[in-house]
């Protein structure tokens, strides 16, 4: 009996030092992951270190408001994107998605042009976490405070 | 929990839970499914398209939960050794890869609607995949691992642990990456999600997890009495040869 404990927690404690090592080596590799596994660049970082002209990359953040203007040709569109540290203005010719409007998300597929104007053939809305009815999205901060707290 | 070394005390339990949880599961889940098709108001960007959350969080809860359960029976496989933890591992595996899938396929669905694409390789979406994949190289795993031996295996159980590292990378990714997919609405205590999607979304998934729950344990029966009949077989082969 006594010998079977003593090979249960050898067991534990053989376990328990090899998930230690698996979850050092899972967190370095996240870690080292960082900068490969984000799916866009931040305004500020493309401003920062901007990739090279002919490089197809990703740029995403807020679309700026009252930035969204479109061309004669009505399907060119241009806008701000922007993180609060950097802003970069986007070209783009095709079909936007349902979702991307002003002070929004969305993430741009192209190039970043010498001149600092980036070029998209692709545009994906991103949205942000909350989710809120319809009828609530045009009452004032204190009407819909007050729509929640009664359907509570 | 070694009260249920007997097989036969956990049927016993196993069979009279079956049931309730099964009926009670899919009454929950239809009333969350029903009421997210007809009773939720349109989101406010999104439109009609978010009433798919109904089906895709369970989905995806219950992809993340298999994995995390078959990570707790490996680890009480490996160290106690109890009889009903690779089982039970074994019955999670299906129904897990199911869920994955599921969430996957949803959320292809939804992508195309609310972000303009069916797939993007941004972290979230890349480690729900790679789960899916660990629950079909487990389901593998397992089998082969039974075939040959009497069950015990402890490679499947290695790769249950293993294979749980995954499981906060996927809810970390849209946090530490740069990705498509949104952070979390739903944390600790807190939501940003309107009552009217919440309370839904939670009904949901806890019908989702009861009917998941139920069919975990039918799958535990089968794999118990599948063992049984195979030890009668060799048991009567071994008193023919005897005679």
């Amino acid at each position: 009996m006594n010998s079977a404990i003593k090979a249960k927690h050898q067991r534990l404690i053989l376990v328990l030092v090899a998930l230690a090592a698996l979850i050092g080596a899972a967190l370095m590799a996240t870690w080292a992951l960082r900068s490969q596994a984000s799916f866009f660049y931040l305004p500020a970082d493309m401003a920062a270190d901007p990739p090279e002209p002919d490089r197809a990359v990703r740029l995403g953040g807020m679309v700026e408001s009252g930035s969204i203007k479109r061309a004669a040709d009505g399907v060119t569109i241009q806008f701000v994107v922007s993180d609060n540290k950097a802003r970069i203005p986007v070209n783009f010719s095709g079909i936007a998605p349902d979702l991307f409007q002003e002070n929004s998300g969305v993430v741009a597929e192209g190039k970043l042009r010498a001149d600092g104007t980036f070029v998209a053939d692709n545009l994906l809305a991103k949205h942000d976490e909350k989710y809120v009815p319809r009828e609530m999205k045009d009452m004032t901060a204190a009407q819909a405070r007050q729509t929640v707290a009664e359907t509570r | 929990m070694h009260g249920f070394a007997n097989p036969a005390r956990f049927l016993r339990l196993a069979r009279q839970l079956t049931l309730p949880m099964l009926v009670a599961g899919v009454l929950l889940c239809a009333a969350s499914l029903v009421w997210g098709l007809f009773g939720a108001p349109a989101e406010r960007l999104q439109g009609d398209s978010v009433r798919i959350l109904f089906v895709h969080v369970p989905a995806a809860w219950l992809g993340m939960g298999g994995w995390s359960a078959i990570a707790v029976a490996s680890l009480t496989e490996l160290v106690w050794r109890h009889p009903l933890a690779g089982i039970a591992a074994r019955a999670i595996a299906v129904p897990g890869a199911f869920f994955s899938a599921l969430c996957l396929i949803t959320g292809s669905l939804w992508g195309r609607p609310a972000w303009g694409t069916w797939w993007v390789w941004d972290g979230r979406l890349t480690s729900m995949l790679v789960l899916l994949f660990l629950y079909l190289s487990y389901i593998a795993l397992s089998d082969a691992a039974n075939r040959d031996g009497n069950g015990q295996s402890r490679i499947p159980a290695i790769f249950g642990l293993v294979g749980a590292v995954n499981i906060p990378v996927i809810h970390y990714s849209v946090l530490w990456w740069n990705s498509l997919h949104q952070p979390p609405s739903i944390t600790a205590g807190k939501s940003e999600m309107a009552p009217e999607f919440l309370w839904g979304l939670l009904a949901g998934t806890t019908g989702f997890s009861l009917v998941f729950g139920a069919v975990v344990l039918i799958r535990m029966r089968t794999i118990l009495a599948d063992q049984q009949a195979e030890a009668r077989l060799r048991r009567r082969a071994m008193e023919a040869a005897d005679a």
